[in-house]
């Protein structure tokens, strides 16, 4: 049994089995993994907001879809993973409180996956399982072992992605 | 001030004053809501990063009941009130649902109840900020959600995420009588704009 390597909010680290990695309760962030099924290197990133440049404040990189996914990204490439083979897993999103409105403020779990997105698209990494909306929050950990995201929520019984 | 990009230690603690006296008057609320003398202790306001404002509320996974509001007209952002369940049986049993036993499933009418809790608490708090600065401030109906403190605490830690790294959270504590205490928590998140105008209506 390895650690369980967990990351707060703003963060991220790299994870090579037999550790996992985890972040703990999910609201509208986003968590996002980046994992390579051969050499399973693998890393976790927990994003805030979708874009750095819209914002003054910015000097921590792991904040932001952009530049949090791309220095995940440039991470795991250069703990051993190889950039063709490298899949993602998100999660998150969430909207906690439910709105009837068009506030923007409000909406920010969505434009944080629209972020992540965006980035994984130009860094030209396939999606392969995405949990992401919803009023609920989530705890995500991640087994490099067998690339296995399991999410848990209030209320309903765990499942993987 | 738009260009401002981390609040100084003057205005974190211009933050902290209008916390102390906010929840003060929410205490003063409470108590005439309840009919009943309730103590409250000094309120702790702490300036602290985000993730060390999930561990003042007790952890990550930790269930906690948010009251949301929407502000408007002269200050814009949020308000919210944060409780963990403990207390808001202990709350709810005090209100009007003397029979209810803790981890019972909540429904409409207890919900609809701590909405109405919220929105005396926090507009106690509101109006002593609109009294202060002589702003405006209009106030939405409260939002609700029951889920783990981080997840709760991801919608005001990402507008504060927007000024900087970290929050001003008032933790205060009402003593209901002898055995019985509640733990509570108030963050404001003013815009940018909102903040510039609080701190100009003030006299800094």
């Amino acid at each position: 049994m390895g650690k369980m390597i967990k990351i707060g909010m703003a963060d991220l680290s790299v994870c090579l089995p037999p550790d996992s990695i985890t972040t703990l309760g999910l609201g509208s962030c986003i968590g996002c993994v980046l994992y390579d099924p051969v050499t399973k290197v693998s890393g976790m990133v927990h994003v805030m907001l979708p874009d750095s440049t819209k914002i003054r404040n910015n000097e921590n990189i792991a904040k932001f879809a952009d530049t949090g996914v791309q220095a995940l990204f440039d991470d795991v490439i250069a703990a051993g993973a190889s950039k063709s083979r490298l899949i993602a897993k998100i999660a998150g999103g969430a909207q906690m409180f439910a709105f009837k409105t068009d506030n923007e403020m409000l909406k920010v779990g969505e434009r944080n996956a629209e972020g992540v997105i965006k980035k994984l698209n130009e860094l030209k990494v396939p999606i392969k399982a995405q949990d992401t909306g919803g009023h609920l929050g989530r705890t995500i950990e991640f087994n490099p072992e067998n690339g296995e995201l399991l999410i848990k929520s209030v209320g309903v019984p765990p499942y993987t992605i | 001030m738009a260009e401002e990009q981390m609040l100084s230690d003057m205005q974190f603690d211009v933050l902290r004053e209008i916390g102390n006296i906010g929840s003060g008057h929410a205490a003063t609320a409470l108590a005439k809501m309840l009919d009943m003398k309730i103590d409250i202790k000094v309120p702790q306001a702490v300036v602290c990063d985000f993730n060390y404002l999930v561990q003042m509320v007790g952890g990550e996974e930790k269930l906690v009941i948010g009251i949301l509001l929407q502000l408007s007209d002269d200050v814009e952002g949020m308000m919210m009130f944060i409780m963990d369940l403990p207390s808001t049986y202990v709350l709810l049993r005090k209100l009007m649902f003397s029979d209810l036993k803790d981890e019972e499933y909540l429904n409409d009418m207890h919900m609809s109840a701590l909405q109405e809790i919220g929105n005396i608490i926090t507009g106690a708090y509101l109006s002593s900020l609109s009294d202060l600065t002589k702003l405006k401030i209009n106030a939405s109906v409260p939002y609700l959600s029951i889920d783990m403190a981080a997840a709760i605490l991801s919608v005001p830690a990402i507008e504060f995420g927007k000024l900087g790294d970290k929050a001003v959270m008032i933790e205060t504590e009402f003593d209901l009588d002898e055995t019985q205490e509640l733990n509570g928590y108030f963050l404001l998140i003013p815009t940018m704009d909102s903040y510039s105008k609080i701190m100009t209506s003030l006299g800094l």
